[in-house]
């Protein structure tokens, strides 16, 4: 039973103003309804007037993903009703939008590359946002924040080429690492975007899900889907074409309206806007480096393997960070980043814009000078990432090595620590010498256990040899 | 600075919806006339209700551009004045305000939407008044009332704060008891303005003096055709000898389009009025609706309470002509008609200078009089041409019948405001 997937990706621009007045958009830490003007609030009257800067932004997009500009774009009127929506209609591109065509490539399971059809990119103002007092169904009453009103959207349609969840969210995860990239989107943003994805079992139905609004819930939403789609299909029950809700706190997706119901949105040219052209801005637009270029840049300058460069690369933040670090230690610095600073900020939630950046890279001067062994880094690291959780100030790397006794063992008093491991263990010691493999790795893990991770397995092998030599 | 004009006059034509007691004003051209503002234009801190209960006590925070221009410019905003409710109407019956009565015959309407304005002017109550027009609104007014009236090039005036009714084709226009008056006004509020994606960055207005001499002057033959009345016909053909007798060349000519003018005007107009009209759901504007029922409940009643029968109307007929499966038949084929006209308007100028012909088709109507919609539109044949091709035409007096007055209609290309007011100003003066 195959798969198809086709995504609407909405993403709020992070412009300074709005998409069609000047309020400015940084909007999240203030009080609601604070930035408003009469055009944002629909006040009878108001006008819009485009901001170039979204515009710019946009096009920008639409340069980084191949996308054709048409000469000539237009703004339209979706009309519907909805206590959100100030002006009852919501001014989007629907016949001629701003961009066509275009591709995203993506890495399969298989490490191919696998180029992913776009249909279109097109310009749309955010609604305002409705705030529930209570719960929706039984809340006394709702209200309207128009904080949010007019913000520039971009809503990016992929043809329905994607196969499977991880898919998508593969995809999703390059498209995010390329618009933030290009300095026009922020994922950090609550609410910054909205998916709505298509999904049918070839021969099907297709079946349209809503208000997924976070990248782990594109995932899930789709896995759910696709399992409910498939039941329906061995039981032989029709599957019906219908829109439906994806709730994000279940897991789950209901039915919203079948279609039937579907509104009829009467979009008509907005005679409120002029026709866009822009198509002659594009050639002026300069790209910023982009994840792939960034990829194989780090592999060629700090000699990565394919794999680390393409996990630091795959988040700006994380690519910054690296470079802020590698400069004269790539060799330690792309594991320590990749392999275990991303896992232990994935288990604590955190941000990498949170690591200390001096705090780590003495960490890693440590390491190369093999004053202490990777298990002692991987104490030190998450002593500091849990000082910086805390709140507390983070002690620097020395400190904490010197505070928890993680110095390395080394010299006689080592050499003493290990022959007393092997006169403890004189059945492991004969097993040593009647050849079984297995006995050395059991005495350096007795040895380690007694340094508690102190010393560097490779050398205490190497002195159990040489003691036992003699 | 810091002047006032008190404004406590009679209001025996119910011309006002609000009137100031007092208004403010500085320096500038205009310095202490007093305007009527038509009540569709946003004015801080005084009501504006488009003549409809839905907007009932609602007080702008905000200024249109026309209202700053004339507060700069020294003017005294005395008031706003009576309309049919979101300019849906020829009379200024349809408002939620009651009827303003025509100064020259108080049984008759004043014609309308922008009645109010038109009646505050012929009456003496304000020197001078903005209307806006979108199908006729400012002209016909005018021509009822007797006094002169502009609709400007499309993009000449800022719409920004003029509430809208149909947004393609609406002007804010100037109105005045004389051409030299209008002129001023007009000179005031014409310009670019930025927040207004549709105003067109055109050069400043020229002083106005009179000129028709050698001018070529179109006069299109459905302008005297089936509806127009014998005696406005037999007012404006004088109007038209006179023309020749100052200078200018008469040249009879065709409009072939006009025959679809009136459909494409109103499929569009309503169409825009459905979408724009929206907003007015009782959450911000009108009554707080009943809380308890469903939200989309709450809102049909308050539109349906709120609105009067020929907004419902229009909102209904042009939310059907954007429906998916209708849309292709009425406004897409309304907008090909809007084409042809404005086609029909350029080839024409091609060969004259000015357009010429009467403003209505007939005098003011007895209040009350005119009860089905269909004729009501039918009214605005003579007007919509110039809104659906967007170029400028003024309403001057020019005689009257029966003791009503008799508007005559100058049409210009593009951006001929100028033109046609200096035309228009020789008339006036040769009429005189």
């Amino acid at each position: 039973m195959t798969v198809i997937i086709g995504l609407e990706i909405h993403c709020q621009l992070n412009t300074q103003t709005k998409l069609f007045c000047g309020c400015s958009t940084d909007y999240r830490d203030d009080g609601p309804n604070t930035h408003v003007c009469p055009v944002c609030l629909g006040l009878p009257g108001s006008l819009p007037a485009i901001n170039r800067q979204a515009v710019l932004y946009a096009l920008r997009v639409a340069k980084a993903l191949h996308c054709e500009v048409p000469e000539i774009s237009e703004f339209a009127r979706k009309n519907y009703f909805y206590p959100d929506l100030a002006k009852a209609y919501q001014i989007t591109q629907h016949d001629r939008p701003l961009a066509v065509g275009g591709y995203v490539d993506i890495e399969s399971e298989e490490g191919k590359t696998r180029r992913i059809t776009l249909t279109r990119i097109h310009m749309e103002e955010d609604p305002g946002r409705l705030v529930h007092m209570g719960s929706p169904d039984r809340g006394r009453y709702t209200l309207v924040d128009y904080n949010r009103s007019g913000i520039p959207l971009i809503e990016i349609v992929t043809e329905p080429e994607l196969t499977s969840p991880k898919e998508a969210r593969r995809f999703l995860n390059k498209l995010r690492a390329t618009l933030e990239y290009l300095g026009v989107y922020d994922s950090d943003r609550e609410g910054s975007l909205r998916v709505d994805a298509n999904i049918s079992i070839k021969g099907h139905e297709r079946v349209e899900v809503k208000n997924i609004t976070s990248y782990k819930g594109v995932e899930k939403a789709l896995t759910f889907e696709i399992t409910r789609q498939r039941a329906m299909i061995r039981r032989n029950a029709p599957i019906a074409r219908e829109t439906r809700h994806f709730q994000e706190a279940r897991g789950v997706t209901t039915s919203a309206r079948s279609k039937e119901f579907e509104h009829d949105y009467r979009y008509f040219p907005d005679p409120d806007l002029a026709l866009l052209q822009v198509s002659s801005w594009v050639d002026a637009i300069e790209l910023p480096e982009l994840p792939d270029a960034r990829r194989d840049r780090f592999m060629e300058e700090y000699g990565l393997s394919a794999n680390h460069a393409r996990t630091l690369t795959g988040d700006i933040r994380l690519a910054e960070f690296f470079e802020e670090i590698a400069s004269d230690m790539p060799d330690i610095a792309a594991p320590w980043t990749a392999d275990v600073l991303l896992g232990e900020l994935y288990y604590r939630d955190m941000p990498v814009t949170e690591v200390p950046i001096p705090l780590f890279r003495a960490l890693l001067f440590e390491l190369k000078q093999e004053r202490i062994t990777d298990s002692s880094g991987v104490a030190v690291l998450r002593t500091i990432l849990n000082q910086v959780k805390e709140g507390s100030s983070p002690e620097m790397p020395a400190a904490i090595i010197e505070r928890l006794g993680l110095g390395k063992e080394e010299g006689e008093s080592f050499q003493e620590i290990v022959a007393s491991v092997l006169a403890d263990h004189d059945a492991a010691v004969a097993d040593y010498r009647a050849g079984k493999a297995g006995a050395i790795n059991f005495l350096v893990g007795q040895v380690m256990k007694a340094t508690r991770g102190r010393a560097d397995p490779k050398e205490i092998a190497r002195i159990i040899e040489a003691l036992l030599q003699e | 600075m810091a002047n006032t004009v008190v404004f406590d006059l009679p209001d025996p034509f119910n011309a006002f919806i609000t009137r100031c007691k007092e208004a403010a004003y500085g320096d500038g051209p205009l310095s202490g006339i007093t305007i009527g503002i038509k009540d569709n234009i946003s004015t801080a801190g005084i009501q504006t209700t488009c003549g409809s209960q839905i907007l009932a006590g609602y007080i702008p925070p905000y200024d249109a551009h026309v209202i700053t221009l004339l507060a700069s410019a020294g003017a005294a905003i005395v008031g706003k004045t009576n309309m049919d409710e979101f300019g849906m109407g020829t009379t200024t019956e349809n408002s939620a305000f009651g009827p303003t009565k025509n100064p020259a015959d108080p049984t008759r309407a004043p014609g309308g939407s922008s009645g109010g304005s038109a009646a505050a002017v012929a009456s003496g109550m304000v020197r001078m008044a903005l209307g806006t027009d979108t199908g006729g609104s400012v002209r016909c007014p005018a021509s009822f009332c007797g006094i002169v009236g502009l609709k400007p090039t499309y993009g000449r005036v800022s719409r920004y704060g003029l509430i809208a009714y149909a947004n393609s084709f609406e002007q804010i226009g100037p109105m005045a008891r004389s051409v030299e008056d209008c002129a001023l006004l007009y000179s005031v509020i014409a310009g670019y303005d930025p927040r207004d994606a549709t105003s067109c960055n055109l050069p400043a207005p020229a002083p106005v003096t009179p000129e028709i001499k050698g001018k070529k002057i179109g006069v299109p033959e459905e302008f005297f055709g089936e509806g127009v009345s014998a005696e406005v016909a037999t007012v404006a053909t004088a109007a038209i000898d006179q023309l020749q007798g100052l200078g200018a060349v008469i040249v009879p000519c065709s409009m072939p389009s006009m025959r679809y003018a009136l459909a494409a005007y109103y499929v569009i107009s309503m169409a825009e009025a459905s979408s724009n009209l929206g907003r007015y759901d009782g959450v911000r504007f009108g009554p707080a609706p009943d809380f308890s029922r469903p939200w989309h409940e709450a809102y049909s009643e308050v539109r349906r309470s709120c609105f009067s029968e020929e907004v419902r109307r229009r909102i209904l007929l042009g939310t059907f002509a954007l429906s998916a499966g209708y849309k292709g038949k009425y406004y897409a084929k309304a907008q090909q008609a809007r084409r042809m006209v404005r086609a029909d308007i350029d080839r024409i100028f091609q060969t004259v200078d000015l357009i010429a012909g009467p403003t209505m088709p007939t005098v003011a109507f007895p209040l009350g009089q005119v009860t089905d919609p269909l004729s009501m539109y039918l009214a605005d044949i003579l007007t919509v041409p110039a809104n659906l091709s967007g170029i400028p035409a003024i309403s001057v007096p020019c005689g009257r019948t029966d003791g009503l007055p008799v508007g005559l209609q100058l049409m210009g290309r593009h951006g001929a405001e100028d033109e046609i007011l200096s035309a228009a100003l020789a008339f006036e003066e040769g009429s005189a």
